[in-house]
Formats: structure tokens, C-alpha cells, sequence
């Protein structure tokens, strides 16, 4: 290959694929009019030309796979729901996005509404729902206000409400506001929420496909996957399967975030990696070098400069022994200490634990108390066991997978930082400094 | 989960007599919004999210009184609603200031500045976590990651965005809210006061006339990626991150800028440092004054 045609194969406009995040930059791109003007509702359009079951194995063989976390198959989620039972459907579409690191829904809500909005159309058309719900967290007003507008604007349009097209397809969308609970981005706590209780989850099965919202059929979808089915439909399910990896087909957004040079959104086919993002953007910040990062949020297993070259896929991360979860690519440089990192995440997993279970609302608890001393010198070299052994306790034994979450950062940082941790330890103290990390850090002339 | 006990001091063991209920004209106000909200669900209980929302809207915190409304309207007990009520991190239980100033100090924020900035408005306000300045104008407290990573560190006012903060832009930040002078978030609209958000979280659209469109399209982070996609920037310069991985000797050639470098030459982190013009972030304007 030339020396130009490898340039040309790594250029970001090879790399990168805006389809959500394509006319962000326009002037009211969150308006009906200009999503209208880049072929918005055209996917609703050729949805309503099919069966719902045949709408259903379309997306299926697209091989579209949840963005919140779990990748699970969207279109198996919807094929789940029991038709002709007689019960109403319902469709909730999970806008909480709480993961510490992840911040990719919100700016899509806020850019781009109507994708979402077109979405939960095709989705309520294929499993026979007539009534669907945003459940966005409330702490994002600005966002709500364009949901609202948006919403707003698909009624009068007529692509909410009776007869949408002249399909006789009736629908009802609710935007709901949260009150501050990252635990309600687990499905069937937010169902529970949803129906004015405590966001606590429930026991499965039942699954939420069978008795989800007021014991009826549910699909919970996040935004990210909903949004994604317009552009499916629009541009067909072999456009979708052109990008990515078989089993990890598409784009999706990346969301760089920490000591980087460019922290931002990236869209891109499912696969690409750590340094291709690094290298367009510019890298880490100038005169540092990458430490450890997360693939997917918090709960993910974290990772190091090694791991650089792993294909950011459900199978890729998987195989390096951590998750894709929401494509959060939290990077912190050398300045960074862990332990503080694992602390801080730890006293947001034990404040968030709802509580029901025990392995997590006591586990949970007792990780901060050791992590606190290990951060200040005061810990012993039995704690970093004991930490484990917890964690250990906590891991696939607690009621849902907040639990899991929590032990997430402690393993894999004791696992390729445990020097770390004992450096906290014989040297009574934390040896960072966390001047150094701060954003204005190389910036003298910032005196904060 | 804590108890209300500060609000009403310590309980000496009887029972609370029933809150007092609002006054006849607030009820039928508040009665005439509850039901356009009871209306959105298909089962009354749902709205019990929003219609807290709702009375927090009226006095600035979830009152006794504002339990017991929500209570009558959805044929519960207050018990049931209080047990609600106090789950939900966003629903005050005191009466704090008409301006609630979150300052995120969850990993990647706080690494990036947010304990600093934290520290540093304790110190400028004098009070500290969950406390309300005695003006009555800003309540400061830590708040968990708020979905704005490539906007670190994020501090939100009535949970509206401001990106990119430092000491110094959070400091002259609470002191225009104390002094009342209009702060424009970095991202939304014209900040409103804790009451006017709160009915907006009950699912009233802002009324106010351009209100859904101020802040743009999209913030300067958010649009990194595509305008790279659309060769509208230079491919920046690679630093790579000397990681040791196994690629480092094959690019021993590329070229690795010095830190006094200009490293990037697209646009994007400039506009991102000082994405809020009246208090750029960045530098020069910091300390200066």
C-alpha cells in the first residue's frame, strides 16, 4: 500500500461515521424542520410499509445491539413481547444516563431529538404499543426542554397521536423527569420509579417482556439504540452491516473524555480503537501519557496503554477482559493517582446502592471505609485482601448489576495496580499529587 | 437515607399531628396542574414523580404539606409518599436558596478540578456541603456525574450546564448569582430560579419566548468528532501515548511534538476551554482581577 493510501485509510474521515451526530452543528439542528430536511421520518415511513413482524426481523437482521450497556440484540428484545394477549404494550425508553463517564445520550437528546422521537414510532408500530414514555434524569433541564418542544412539534406534524400517516397507528408519548437516582438506569428499577415508587429492581423473571410496566409487555430500550433504528430503516439493514464486525455491527457514539487532547463525541463503525481516536484527536494532553481509562463507564473493568489496540466491540473488550458498556472512554493520565479514582467511584456506588440487597448496601459501605484509609496511610497491607475478598462478595451475588459495578474498578485496579495501592501503604500517604491533574494544571498563568 | 429530624428538631417520641394543608386558592391551583399531570399515565401513581416536582415548585422544598397533597390526590398514604420522597436525591427536604449550585466531584471531574473548584466555593461562600448561603441565594453541594464528561469540570446551576468551570469562573459564577446579574449557562437557557426548573421537571413546558432554542445546537465537545469526520480540521498532530504498547517502535519516526508545542491545530478544546465568553475559563481572565 502507498504511503497516501495509508494516510487515506487512517484519516478520520475513514474512521468516522456521523450518522446521529451528523448535522449537530446546524443551526437548530434539534428542530422538526431541519431533521425533516436530512430525511428525518423517512425510516417511519418505510417501517409503516411493513408487517410489525416483518418491521421486527428486519432490525433483528440488521444485527443492532443495545447501546446501554448490556448489547443486547434490540431486535430479540422487541420479538419477546407476547402478541395478542390482550394486554396493552408499552414501550420505555431508558434516558437516565448516570454511568459515571458516559455522556452520550444527553448531548443526542439535545442535539437531535426527533431521531429518538422518529424511534419510538417504528418500535411501538412493530410491538403493537399505543403508549410510550421517555425517562430522562431530571438533573438535565436543558434537555428536557427540547424533548418537550420536540415532542410537541411530532404531534402537531402528526407523527405522534391518532392515525399517524394514515397508518392507524395510534400513539401516546410521556416525557417523565427523574429525581436523582442513578439505580433507576437499572430496567426494572426505572420501571418501578415509573410507576411512583422507590427505584428499586426487581426480581427476574418475570422478565419486563412479559410483566414490565404495570404487569404488562415492556420493552426497555436506551436512546442510543432507539435512535438508531430510523437511519436503519432509511438507509437499509446492509448499510448498517457494512460498518463495524459481524457480531458487533454499526455505529455508535464515543464519548472521549479526561486527559485528552480533543474530549468529545466520536462516531464510528463499532471496532475502532483507543489510539486510532487518540492519533486523530491529538492524543493525550501535551507531555503526558496515558495511565488507565475505562471502555464503557465506570462498572467496566478499566484498562491500561496496553489495551490501545483493542477493538472497541461487544467481542473485543469482552475478550480483554472488560466490557463495552456505553462506549465511555474515560482516559487519565500519569498525574492520576488510582487509588483516588477507585475511592471516589466506590463512595458513588455506596451512595447509590438503593439498599435492598445486602451484599451490595453493606459491601458497598465497607469498601469506602478501607479505600478511605488506603488513600489516607493508614491501611494495612491485609486490606488490599480484604478489599477483594468484598468485592469478591459483592461480584454476581447481589440483587442487580450495580452490585457487579462496584466490584468492577476494584479488581481490575488491583490487578494491574496493586504496586499502587501498596505504595499508599509503606509510604503512610498518597504519593500524587492532584494539583497536577487538574485541566489547568500546565496552564501557569491559572492560579485557582 | 436520612430523616427529616433537622427540619423539625428532635422528635421528643409523639406523633406528628397531620400537616396543615395549603391554603383554599393554592390547592386549587396546584388540583388543576396535578390532574393535567395524572392525565400523562395510565395509572394515577405514576405521576407521584412530577407531582413532587410539582409542589417543590411552590415552596422551593417538599414540605409536609406538599406530601400531604400529593397523598390526596393519588389516594395514598403520606407514609407512602414520604417513603418516595426521600429516595429521590433531587427533592429538597429543607428550604435552601433560589439557586442550587452543583459541583460534580465524581472521578473524572473531580480529578480534573472539581474538588478544587469544590473546595475553593466552600471556602468563598462559607458554607459547606448541602448549606445555603444566608442570603438565601445559593445552596452548594457536590452532586454524582452529571453526563458531561467532555465538558470536565462541570458545575450545574438549577441543573443547567456550566462546562468547563475553574476556581475562578465557579467563584464570579455564585458571586453574579448573589448579586443577582443574569449568568447565562454554557449550554440552555437563561437560568431560572430553583421554583420555575422544578415546574419544568413536573412536565410544564418553559414558556419563556426563545427559551428551547438559546445555547445552540450543540456544544463545542460535542461536535469534535464530526467536524474531524468532515475534514474540517487538520488531523491533529499525533502525541502518542507513549504507552510501551506493542505499536511504539514501528512509529519511532512520527514525529512527537515538544509540550511547548501548539499541538492541535483544529479549533475545538480552544473553544472549549472558554466556552462560557462571559467568564472565559481559560487563563487570562482568571486571577488577574
Amino acid at each position: 500500500m502507498s504511503v497516501a493510501a495509508e494516510l487515506k485509510d487512517s484519516s478520520p474521515e475513514k474512521l468516522l461515521a456521523p450518522v446521529l451526530s451528523a448535522f449537530w452543528d446546524e443551526d437548530r439542528s434539534w428542530s422538526l424542520d431541519v431533521y425533516r430536511r436530512h430525511e428525518g421520518y423517512e425510516g417511519l415511513r418505510k417501517a409503516l410499509a411493513m408487517s410489525p413482524d416483518d418491521l421486527i426481523a428486519y432490525v433483528k437482521e440488521s444485527g443492532l445491539r443495545g447501546r446501554g450497556g448490556a448489547g443486547f440484540p434490540t431486535g430479540m428484545k422487541w420479538q419477546f413481547i407476547p402478541q395478542g394477549d390482550g394486554k396493552p404494550h408499552y414501550l420505555v425508553v431508558n434516558a437516565d444516563e448516570s454511568e459515571p463517564g458516559t455522556c452520550k445520550d444527553i448531548p443526542l437528546l439535545y442535539a437531535n431529538p426527533h431521531s429518538l422521537i422518529e424511534g419510538i414510532v417504528i418500535a411501538c408500530y412493530a410491538i403493537r404499543s399505543s403508549h410510550a414514555f421517555i425517562y430522562l434524569r431530571g438533573e438535565v433541564v436543558p434537555v428536557l426542554r427540547r424533548l418537550h418542544e420536540a415532542v410537541r412539534e411530532a404531534y402537531a406534524a402528526g407523527f405522534l397521536g391518532e392515525d399517524i400517516l394514515g397508518s392507524g397507528l395510534n400513539l401516546d408519548l410521556t416525557v417523565h423527569a427523574g429525581a436523582g437516582a442513578y439505580i433507576c438506569g437499572e430496567e426494572t428499577a426505572l420501571l418501578d420509579s415509573l410507576e411512583g415508587r422507590r427505584g428499586q429492581p426487581r426480581l427476574r423473571p418475570p422478565f419486563p417482556a412479559v410483566e414490565g410496566l404495570y404487569a404488562c409487555p415492556t420493552v426497555v430500550n436506551n436512546v442510543e439504540s432507539i435512535a438508531s433504528v430510523p437511519a436503519i430503516l432509511k438507509n437499509g439493514k446492509e448499510w448498517f452491516r457494512a460498518m463495524g464486525s459481524e457480531k458487533s455491527p454499526g455505529f455508535t457514539l464515543y464519548s472521549l473524555s479526561g486527559h485528552v487532547t480533543s474530549p468529545g463525541q466520536y462516531e464510528a463503525p463499532l471496532g475502532i480503537t483507543l489510539r486510532q481516536l487518540l492519533e486523530m484527536s491529538g492524543g493525550m494532553r501535551a507531555g503526558h501519557r496515558l495511565k488507565f481509562w475505562t471502555p464503557g463507564g465506570s462498572s467496566t473493568p478499566m484498562f491500561t496503554a496496553e489495551h490501545l489496540d483493542v477493538p472497541l466491540d461487544y467481542e473485543g473488550v469482552g475478550a480483554a477482559g472488560s466490557m463495552l458498556g456505553t462506549k465511555a472512554l474515560q482516559c487519565f493520565d500519569e498525574t492520576t493517582c488510582v487509588v483516588r479514582a477507585v475511592t471516589r467511584w466506590t463512595e458513588f456506588y455506596a451512595h447509590e446502592s438503593c439498599g435492598k440487597c445486602t451484599p451490595c448496601r453493606e459491601g458497598t459501605y465497607w469498601l469506602v471505609q478501607l479505600l478511605r484509609d488506603i488513600e489516607a496511610g493508614k491501611g494495612a497491607r491485609s486490606d488490599l485482601d480484604k478489599l477483594a475478598d468484598i468485592a469478591d462478595n459483592i461480584n454476581g451475588k447481589s440483587f442487580c448489576a450495580l452490585g457487579d459495578g462496584a466490584a468492577s474498578p476494584i479488581f481490575s485496579s488491583l490487578k494491574y495496580f496493586r504496586e499502587e495501592y501498596e505504595q499508599h501503604i509503606t509510604g503512610r500517604g498518597c504519593p500524587f499529587d492532584p494539583a497536577k491533574s487538574t485541566a489547568w494544571a500546565d496552564r501557569p498563568e491559572v492560579n485557582a | 437515607m436520612t430523616t427529616s429530624s433537622s427540619e423539625h428538631g428532635v422528635s421528643l417520641g409523639m406523633p406528628e399531628p397531620p400537616a396543615p394543608a395549603y391554603p383554599d386558592d393554592v390547592r386549587e391551583r396546584l388540583a388543576a396542574d396535578a390532574r393535567e399531570i395524572v392525565a400523562r399515565y395510565p395509572d394515577s401513581r405514576s405521576a407521584l414523580l412530577p407531582l413532587l416536582h410539582l409542589v417543590q415548585s411552590e415552596e422551593g422544598h417538599v414540605t409536609r404539606t406538599g406530601m400531604r397533597f400529593c397523598a390526596e390526590t393519588l389516594g395514598l398514604t403520606t407514609a407512602e409518599v414520604t417513603a418516595v420522597a426521600t429516595f429521590y436525591t433531587m427533592y429538597r427536604r429543607r428550604p435552601s436558596g433560589d439557586y442550587q449550585v452543583g459541583v460534580c466531584t465524581n472521578t473524572l471531574c473531580a480529578v480534573m478540578g472539581g474538588d478544587a473548584i469544590f473546595e475553593s466555593l466552600q471556602e468563598h461562600l462559607g458554607v459547606g456541603n448541602g448549606e445555603t448561603t444566608d442570603d438565601g441565594k445559593v445552596t452548594l453541594e457536590h452532586i454524582e456525574c452529571n453526563a458531561a464528561c467532555d465538558f470536565a469540570p462541570v458545575v450545574m446551576v438549577n441543573w443547567e450546564f456550566f462546562d468547563n468551570q475553574t476556581p475562578g469562573s465557579a467563584r464570579d459564577l455564585v458571586d453574579d448569582l448573589r448579586a443577582g446579574r443574569a449568568v447565562q449557562p454554557t449550554r440552555g437557557a437563561r437560568l431560572c430560579t430553583f421554583k420555575e426548573t422544578a415546574r419544568i421537571l413536573a412536565g410544564f413546558p418553559d414558556e419563556r419566548p426563545g427559551a428551547v432554542e438559546e445555547g445552540g445546537s450543540a456544544g463545542p465537545a460535542s461536535l469534535v468528532g464530526l467536524r474531524l469526520a468532515r475534514g474540517e480540521s487538520e488531523p491533529a498532530r499525533v502525541v502518542h501515548p507513549r504507552d510501551g504498547g506493542p505499536h511504539d517502535e514501528a512509529r519511532a519516526a512520527v514525529h512527537e511534538p515538544s509540550p511547548a508545542e501548539h499541538l492541535s491545530s483544529h479549533d475545538a478544546p480552544h473553544q472549549t476551554s472558554a466556552s462560557d465568553p462571559a467568564h472565559p475559563a481559560g487563563p487570562a481572565a482568571e486571577e488577574g482581577e
